[in-house]
């Protein structure tokens, strides 16, 4: 049984970045222009590791599936990124970043990794703005902050709703130096289709080309994983609806261990399924809870219009239940209250299943202009979507699949189970522990991209110089490209009547039932016996039509969807597995008298790292101990 | 409600193209329109037809993947907005509604309404940057930039790259996408650096990839679902001829 490293440096929590890159093993420049690296993925941590490799001096390959890198998701990011700048003055640090970060994820997450993540936050606030990124500024010309939920300092920088757009059009822009460079050669328009390894290490993958339909060949030294997150596993989730977790399952399937998938972050503020077609929610940025207040009616089914509930008639729910932080309270226990409102019978709108947003207060207080300023083209936004002003009335929210915190398990140096394969942003499991907290995410991305995997792919590729160019004539290629070839080939052979997109909606309806905000064993074990069944429909009733040689959406989609089903059945497996509650993951059975998450820090204190064993065999267990140096396990509470 | 449907199918970049029609039944008004397009899609899979193809993704307006020609207007009817959040309630029982792809000489048709757009990521990439290595940033606070100039640069950054101006354009200009990222970086210190170099570089790949001249009708300030200004233009000429 493989034994699990994270490799954490010696020395103190606050020193071992330092210490770190101090000892590690180098590359010299020369040698550095005869290794080639593959990045998968063209979001903040791929078009920043992309571009960072290729400023080294590396020969870097990209890929993308979009039509070009510059539309990755986290394009669609809102509220902003946070760093521990401490421009405001109100006691922030690294390590309060580091500490909130720790709490937040519920104490699930790697000290130092956490640690490292915090302690890069700001030289990426001043890469972005060195390379132009418009965030938000004051008066006097400084940058400027807001507050995001879970923390009780302003540290998030933005620009206006669109902090994701920004600052990936960033690394896009620097992603394009290198091109322009010949550091980095970009391939859009490509799906990874699997991973090829040459003696247990990572040595290239193969790829269909989305135009043509041609299965092609690339090899290098390393290649890393930027790929997302499986939000999508939803159905209906915040993602872009091509997202997906292909890459990530085939490097599973090829040895990777796929660390805590259970932990899926529900964001309490998405705009509520208005039809039975839609196909995806929209998020309305968290940054809204700033001034929004949260409430339903205190009448079970209260059909009134919310302007007409007189204020003693309306419940403020989480400023009932958590005086402290209020509206501010980290994302799960926000979605969660969400859901025990509205399951109690006291959602609204025509379904139920949506609570009060209410800016009426604010309003009164700082002005329409105000407001206008801050959350303008989000009101714009919901209107569009929904037809209504919220200006004069509140906005309908509910909470919506969104971030995913587990993902391929790596060691401090960010490498998966696989020698030479790599795992950055939200595609590893590493920062965020059971939950993670507003813009924390473009943050992790970014530091992981620009500022970490540059300094610790090193360590690796050392090993590695007197290694020449890898040849895809080696058989290796050769059978990873028959094994793809074949499986498409059988997707499409299916014949039957079926589209992927309605077996994927099937899937999200059992996921969300069984597996969402909150999971209990009978329901978790009944989605495993529903999740076997509609595979089993899907692999006998799926139609694919067109070739494998043209432009083919269907077949593509039919792909992601049959990785799907495998993956679903390994995220439910861990959340059976974990018998307690924490963060994300909510378990009915371990709750407090108050319905609070009970924790089980005696038996659960670990990373949940899964090994594939192979088809239709249980996959194997693998337990990373989660050490506490520096931070005290405590009760989360926000009350 | 009922709709007609006038498609544009093609099946590839070689192939000629015709107007296919369909018939939806039962389009419902909350629906958005790519997926009264995705219902259509599902029934033709049922029926083993070729489903029509389309570039789509984040559906929030965001990525600047979709967009195709709706009765006429690049991303549809309803101003300042993408085709993903086109609500069918904008629609009336009974319409016929044309669907089309961009067309612009410098975006070829790959299939039905996928068109390729690498031409807008060659100007990007030839000069739509600031040459700053990773690790090298001073201090953000350091350079102050007047609020003015940074909201100003915010409101041309916003840009989604979908290429509705070059579609609605009669001459196939990219001058409003081009401007766009040229008044960014004009309007901050951190780009002023660069600022000839840039404008030289791309100006000239965008007239290398065959994106035709302006001529300052306005169309694409029209119809670009991010409202991005025609002045951007003037700033982008302003920039060039300081170039030189």
């Amino acid at each position: 049984m493989a034994k699990l490293d994270a490799k954490i440096p010696g020395g103190p929590l606050a020193q071992k970045w330092t210490n770190y890159k101090a000892t590690t093993k180098l590359v010299n420049p020369a040698n550095k222009k005869k290794l080639d690296i593959i990045v998968i993925g063209t979001g903040l941590s791929g078009a920043g590791a992309s571009s960072a490799l290729g400023e080294l001096g590396y020969n870097v390959k990209t890929f993308c599936y979009q039509d070009s890198p510059r539309r990755a998701h986290s394009v669609a990011a809102q509220g902003g990124i946070n760093a521990a700048k401490n421009y405001q003055s109100d006691n922030d640090s690294v390590y309060r970043l580091f500490y909130d970060m720790i709490k937040g994820g519920d104490f699930r997450a790697r000290e130092a990794n956490v640690y490292r993540a915090a302690e890069v936050s700001n030289q990426v606030i001043d890469h972005f703005t060195a390379l132009g990124v418009p965030f938000a500024r004051d008066y006097g010309g400084t940058l400027t902050t807001r507050s995001f939920g879970g923390v009780q300092v302003s540290r998030t920088f933005y620009s206006s709703g669109q902090t994701g757009q920004q600052c990936l059009l960033g690394a896009y822009s620097s992603l394009n130096r290198q091109i322009k460079n010949g550091n980095v050669k970009m391939f859009p328009r490509r799906e990874m289709l699997d991973l090829v390894l040459i003696d247990g290490k990572a040595r290239g993958i193969i790829t269909r080309n989305l135009v043509t339909g041609e299965i092609e060949r690339h090899s290098a030294h390393a290649v890393v994983l930027a790929t997302g997150g499986y939000g999508t596993i939803y159905y209906l989730s915040t993602l872009a609806v091509n997202s997906n977790a292909s890459a990530a399952w085939k490097a599973h399937k090829k040895g990777a261990f796929f660390a805590n998938p259970s932990f899926v972050q529900i964001h309490p503020t998405s705009i509520p399924q208005l039809n039975e077609f839609q196909s995806k929610l929209t998020l309305m940025s968290e940054s809204l809870r700033n001034d929004g207040r949260i409430w339903v009616p205190k009448i079970k089914g209260d059909k009134r219009k919310a302007n007409d509930i007189p204020e003693e008639e309306r419940d403020y729910y989480l400023e009932r239940r958590y005086p402290t932080f209020g509206n501010l309270v980290p994302r799960d226990v926000a979605s969660r209250a969400a859901k025990e409102r509205c399951d109690a019978g006291y959602g609204v709108g025509e379904t139920g299943l949506a609570v009060n947003l209410d800016f009426r207060d604010a309003i009164k207080k700082q002005g329409k202009k105000a407001i206008e300023n801050k959350y303008g083209n989000l009101f714009e936004m919901y209107k569009n979507i929904t037809g209504i002003d919220s200006y004069e009335e509140p906005m309908r929210i509910y909470p919506a699949g969104h971030y995913t915190m587990g993902g391929l398990w790596v060691d401090y140096e960010l490498m998966t189970t696989i020698p030479g394969l790599y795992s950055i942003g939200e595609s590893n499991f590493s920062d965020h522990g059971a939950n993670r907290l507003g813009a924390s995410s473009l943050m992790q991305a970014s530091g992981d991209g620009y500022f970490i995997l540059p300094n610790t792919i090193n360590n690796y590729l050392s090993g590695e110089i007197s290694v020449p160019k890898i040849s895809t004539d080696r058989p290796e290629f050769a059978d990873a490209e028959k094994a793809s070839v074949d499986r498409l080939n059988k997707l499409i052979s299916i014949k039957g009547k079926k589209n992927a997109g309605s077996f994927h909606k099937r899937l999200g309806k059992i996921m969300w039932d069984h597996c969402g905000m909150s999971r209990n064993e009978a329901g978790l074990k009944e989605a495993l016996k529903l999740i076997s069944e509609l595979k089993e429909e899907f692999w006998r009733d799926l139609n694919v039509t067109g070739s494998l040689n043209e432009v083919n959406p269907e077949l593509e989609k039919a792909g992601r969807v049959a990785d799907y089903f495998e993956l679903a059945e390994l995220l439910v497996t861990d959340a059976l597995s974990r018998k307690e509650s924490c963060g994300a993951h909510f378990r009915e059975e371990f709750q407090t008298p108050d319905g609070e998450a009970m924790r089980n820090d005696d038996e659960f204190a670990y990373v949940a790292a899964w090994e594939y064993a192979g088809e239709g065999k249980a996959p194997v267990l693998h337990k990373e101990e989660l050490k506490f140096e520096e931070v005290e396990m405590k009760v989360r509470s926000y009350k | 409600m009922k709709l007609t449907l006038k498609i544009w199918r093609q099946r590839n970049a070689n192939a000629k193209g015709n107007f296919e029609t369909y018939q939806m039944d039962n389009v419902s008004p909350e629906m958005a329109f790519l997926e009264m397009l995705d219902a259509l899609n599902k029934r033709l899979v049922e029926e083993d037809k070729d489903p029509v193809a389309f570039d789509h993704d984040c559906r929030e307006g965001i990525c600047g993947s979709c967009g195709m020609y709706i009765n006429g207007h690049p991303h549809g009817p309803v101003p300042a907005i993408t085709t993903c959040h086109l609500s069918m309630r904008f629609f009336k029982d009974g319409e016929t509604v044309w669907i089309e792809p961009w067309r612009a000489k410098p975006f070829p048709v790959i299939k039905d309404l996928i068109v390729d757009r690498t031409a807008f990521d060659k100007i990007q990439t030839a000069g739509g940057f600031v040459s700053v290595n990773t690790g090298s940033a001073p201090e953000a606070n350091n350079i102050l930039v007047p609020k003015s100039h940074s909201d100003e640069a915010f409101n041309s950054a916003i840009c989604i790259g979908c290429g509705a101006c070059v579609a609605a354009c009669k001459n196939a200009s990219a001058m409003l996408f081009v401007s766009a990222k040229i008044s960014q970086f004009a309007l901050l210190p951190q780009g002023r650096i660069e600022a000839k170099e840039r404008v030289r570089a791309m100006v000239e790949k965008m007239d290398e990839v065959g994106f035709g001249s302006c001529s300052n009708t306005g169309a694409c300030e029209a119809e670009c679902p991010k409202q991005i200004k025609l002045t951007n233009i003037a700033r982008m000429n302003r920039e060039f001829y300081k170039a030189f």
